[in-house]
């Protein structure tokens, strides 16, 4: 399937890109960051989570096809 | 009176002191408040290895993040007494020394706006997409985490 991803802070630096769109095949999160850390080598030093329909999951979450964003640490206030 | 609409809590760049004052005094005729606590923000110039925080510019996800404070203003109102709140967070550049978060809670009683503001407050660091890119002097940066 065809999933949107959204890059923010420091990820977008690593991406150069805040958003783009990629063929999946696989299943899990897990699966689909797999896939990532091979397109940018710098991803994997990062600390982000992930969330999926503007909810934070884990990294065992199905993909469902909905938005999915990776967040770098939280800085507001 | 808790509001099911989600609002967009995010300004353009600082938030005036004109802007709290005007906040302030939209609430004189509310008059079942008996007190009101405020929670400002400042962006800190911070030294660090001899460089010193000139900005922070900021960005959100921004759909998430209204969401987000929409889900703290809920819990809120449902946790505790209050008249009404405001939140109010910048997004792009901000200079140290200036507002980047306004909080605003009332409620006939005080014991319940210093309850109510802490507890908004530690969601809002903990819970929303907000992302901070501290500028230094040089032009350099690094990024902000809160802790």
């Amino acid at each position: 399937m065809l999933i949107t991803i959204k890059y923010f802070g420091q990820i977008a630096e690593v991406t150069q890109k805040e958003e783009e769109s990629l063929e999946f095949s696989g299943a899990l999160i897990s699966e689909l960051l797999e896939q990532l850390y091979k397109k940018y080598a710098l991803l994997g030093n990062k600390d982000f989570k992930v969330a999926q329909n503007q909810e934070l999951v884990t990294f065992e979450t199905p993909v469902s096809g909905n938005e999915i964003a990776l967040l770098p640490p939280f800085a507001g206030g | 009176m808790a509001d099911k609409k989600i609002k967009n809590v995010f300004r353009q760049g600082a938030i005036s002191s004109g802007f709290i004052g005007e906040s302030i005094h939209k609430h004189q005729t509310k008059t079942s408040i008996g007190a009101h606590n405020i929670f400002l923000g400042q962006v800190r110039a911070d030294v660090i290895d001899d460089k010193t925080v000139t900005a922070i510019e900021y960005t959100a996800y921004e759909d998430m993040a209204n969401a987000k404070f929409h889900d703290i203003r809920e819990a809120a109102f449902e946790k505790f007494e209050l008249t009404c709140m405001h939140i109010y967070h910048s997004l792009g550049t901000v200079k140290a020394g200036e507002i980047c978060l306004f909080v605003f809670v009332s409620s006939p009683r005080r014991k319940v706006v210093f309850e109510a503001l802490e507890f908004i407050v530690e969601a809002i660091k903990a819970d929303v997409p907000v992302f901070g890119k501290e500028i230094f002097e040089d032009e350099s940066h690094q990024w902000k985490k809160n802790t």
